[in-house]
């Protein structure tokens, strides 16, 4: 089934609960900033489904729009265009009152755990602020809800009172997360909620996470840039480059078998703790940097430095494709640039590819040949 | 091999109102001709002042109290002011972490590698401006001769750390000490500049000292890895000795805690409990038992030495990973309990070492 044709139609309107279905999705969402006379185009035509009950991890290197679109789908900014879909309801017909009531369920988790948290609120009122916002408890009860989460977060009840600059950056982070809580959300954004910590402490917050999504029956939106730690957390994962999803696949699939020479690279530039895999491997180097979304390149955005770029990639967009089991992937080529961790793809392969893509009438892909419906 | 560096029992303080602060706390560092040595460890474990400190660089209240750093034979600590200048940039530079704030944003780039040449006598003024080119073009930096006349926020955050590694090797240095060079930098660029270190230290053979937190950036490049905690060295070694076999808990557990991209989905990360220790109130006895999952009695009153544990391999621990059996037993369940009852069983390092001695 083409991503593409699913995208014109709208979800379902009698939303189904339960594992496997849609909570949140996202058709054809944009995003633009003015900048002076110019436009930011920071999320370029996204869509998205996140499953209920799962933890969709999104990477790109930094200004690929990653975040805005985390803040986008919890409505911190509106889309510029697009719909948004979360429970089967558009999030942008949404107003007044059901929007508020929308925010119980959505909540967000920030990367930053010192400047997320009022310096002269106690730690008590900061985790119990939602729910006075909402009038869901006062007093004794308020207090005794407060405490409770902090106990499941890993904090001490009793230090309630206290202020956030009396807590370390991974208890701090545990504030944040115990006030994401407080309202029973289902579906949670986490930007980058680990990247501000030090290493020994990063793994006591990933695996907290894991923990409070099974107690919680959370689906997460995580959102990061180290690809490590999405493997470990994530059961799908989408790549985005430059306002644009250029690949979507589960974990393993997509660690594998990246069928986008995006994620192929991405994938080969992460340095593995162990010195004798790293002894006899080089990975593709990328040549530059992510140019700048305000003009974006033409057609595939990644055309300008990927290995294997061709004459077409630069004159048309290519689609999100689906090439079997929900493995979406956005490249007139997809899958010729293969190359898995300990297989690293040498100078000479990647020339040798080039050279048989020429030869080759673009499309005709073996072993990567879309699924139509 | 001679070392061209040598630090012996460093310790660099700071007096502040709350006592004294111990960010380097006794270290020992050697390094050889040519070799890329990497220093990891989180924050506050003195990685970054030991660097600051071998430059005399160490920012104010901070003091050097104790120890020695030699290089090529000259006390590093008895230089005078024009020593000291000679002594940084040809013998030893340092390019940090934000390439942004270590460049001055209101100069061209070239005319700071240059002004970096000519403040250091090696090179004459001539010398110094015909080399910028050159130097650009060896970090590959495409249009070199036009990208020396930009400023740096015309530069992109992977090249500013190119123009800084340039600069760093303009004078030809014996040593460069990198203090987490791509820390603030994406992976695809990350990968550039740590090709980039390796082709510099192949070709021109420069010394490179790699201070990062990221033990994956010190597989992929150095061959001989120092562990710090504390201010101090907790396990030092090969490189392959080290993440083949790591002897330390805190080496040992730190390799666990960390999510692997070719790692078996579905396991739980192994968390290291508490905290990193406070400079100013380090507990007793071995800093970090307050944090290990393998105490013995000991580790609580008398603090442990270095201790020989393999080949070139050194350990700063009463117990030997190689001895505990079955560490990883409890790493999916609850993962902080003291393996007190299990002491018995472990052998002591330290004996063990002193009758191989």
């Amino acid at each position: 089934m083409q991503q593409q044709s699913e995208a014109a139609a709208a979800p379902s309107s009698a939303w189904a609960a339960g594992k496997g279905s849609a909570l949140m999705s996202l058709r054809d969402v944009y995003k633009q900033f003015p900048s002076g006379r110019q436009t930011v185009r920071a999320v370029d035509g996204v869509s998205l489904d996140v499953l209920q009950g799962e933890t969709l991890g999104l990477v790109g290197e930094s200004g690929c729009g990653k975040s805005t679109l985390g803040r986008v789908v919890t409505q911190l900014q509106p889309a510029t265009a697009g719909s948004i879909f979360f429970e089967g309801k558009d999030l942008a017909a949404l107003h007044g009152e059901d929007l508020r009531q929308m925010r119980r369920r959505v909540q967000m988790i920030f990367q930053d755990p010192y400047g997320s948290l009022n310096p002269r609120m106690t730690v008590g009122n900061i985790i119990g602020e939602p729910l006075r916002n909402f009038g869901l408890a006062h007093g004794k009860e308020r207090d005794r809800q407060v405490q409770e989460i902090m106990r499941v977060c890993g904090l001490n009840p009793n230090f309630n009172n206290r202020y956030p600059h009396e807590f370390s950056g991974g208890q701090r982070q545990r504030i944040g997360i115990a006030r994401s809580l407080i309202l029973r959300p289902n579906f949670i954004v986490a930007d980058e909620p680990i990247s501000a910590l030090d290493v020994s402490i990063q793994a006591q917050i990933i695996n907290l996470l894991e923990q409070l999504q099974d107690d919680f029956n959370l689906t997460y939106l995580f959102i990061a840039h180290d690809l490590s730690v999405v493997r470990h957390l994530s059961d799908r994962v989408a790549v985005m480059y430059l306002g644009v999803i250029v690949e979507v696949a589960n974990s393993l699939e997509l660690y594998d078998n990246p069928l986008h020479p995006y994620t192929t690279a991405l994938l080969q530039s992460i340095p593995v703790p162990d010195p004798v895999i790293e002894k006899d491997r080089t990975p593709i180097i990328l040549s530059g940097e992510i140019p700048s979304p305000i003009n974006p390149p033409s057609a595939c955005r990644f055309h300008t430095r990927c290995p294997i770029a061709q004459p077409i990639c630069s004159e048309v967009r290519p689609e999100l494709l689906d090439y079997g089991n929900g493995h979406l992937a956005a490249c007139h080529f997809a899958g010729k640039l293969q190359g898995s961790l300990a297989e690293k793809v040498a100078e000479e392969s990647v020339a040798e590819i080039r050279a048989a893509i020429v030869a080759d009438e673009p499309g005709g892909v073996d072993g990567a040949t879309p699924v139509t419906a | 091999m001679p070392a061209i560096l040598e630090v012996k029992g460093l310790k660099t303080q700071f007096l502040v109102r709350g006592g004294v602060v111990r960010a380097v706390d006794g270290i020992d560092l050697r390094v050889n001709r040519g070799e890329t040595v990497g220093i990891v460890g989180e924050s506050g474990s003195g990685k970054s002042m030991t660097a600051l400190s071998i430059l005399r660089l160490v920012p104010e209240p901070g003091k050097i109290v104790e120890g020695s750093i030699t290089f090529d034979g000259r006390d590093v600590l008895a230089m005078n002011r024009d020593e000291l200048r000679k002594f940084r940039g040809n013998d030893v530079s340092m390019i940090f972490q934000d390439p942004m704030s270590s460049l001055n944003p209101v100069l061209k780039v070239g005319y700071q590698i240059e002004e970096a040449m000519k403040s250091h006598d090696r090179f004459s003024a001539e010398e110094s401006k015909s080399r910028v080119p050159m130097l650009l073009r060896r970090v590959r930096i495409p249009d070199a001769d036009r990208r020396a006349k930009e400023f740096p926020h015309q530069f992109s955050g992977g090249m500013r750390q190119r123009a800084m590694i340039a600069m760093g090797l303009s004078n030809e240095p014996d040593v460069l000490i990198a203090d987490e060079p791509t820390t603030a930098l994406d992976v695809t660029v990350q990968a550039q500049i740590l090709q980039q270190l390796r082709d510099l230290n192949r070709e021109l053979g420069t010394a490179i000292v790699l201070i990062t937190h990221n033990m994956a950036v010190v597989a992929n490049i150095c061959t001989w890895v120092v562990v710090m905690y504390a201010g101090r060295v907790v396990e030092q070694g090969p490189t392959a000795e080290i993440f083949r076999s790591p002897q330390h808990p805190y080496t040992w557990s730190l390799l666990r805690s960390i999510p692997r991209i070719d790692e078996k989905l579905g396991g739980k990360l192994l968390t290291i409990s508490g905290l990193p220790p406070d400079l100013t109130n380090l507990p007793p006895g071995c800093k970090f038992h307050p944090r290990c999952r393998f105490t013995v009695d000991r580790c609580f009153t008398e603090e442990p030495d270095l201790f020989n544990v393999g080949p070139q391999h050194e350990s700063r621990c009463w117990v030997q990973m190689d001895n505990v059996p079955d560490p990883d037993s409890d790493l999916r369940e609850a993962p902080v309990v003291p393996l007190e009852e299990d002491a018995g069983a472990l052998v002591i390092a330290g004996e063990e070492s002193a009758a191989a001695v």
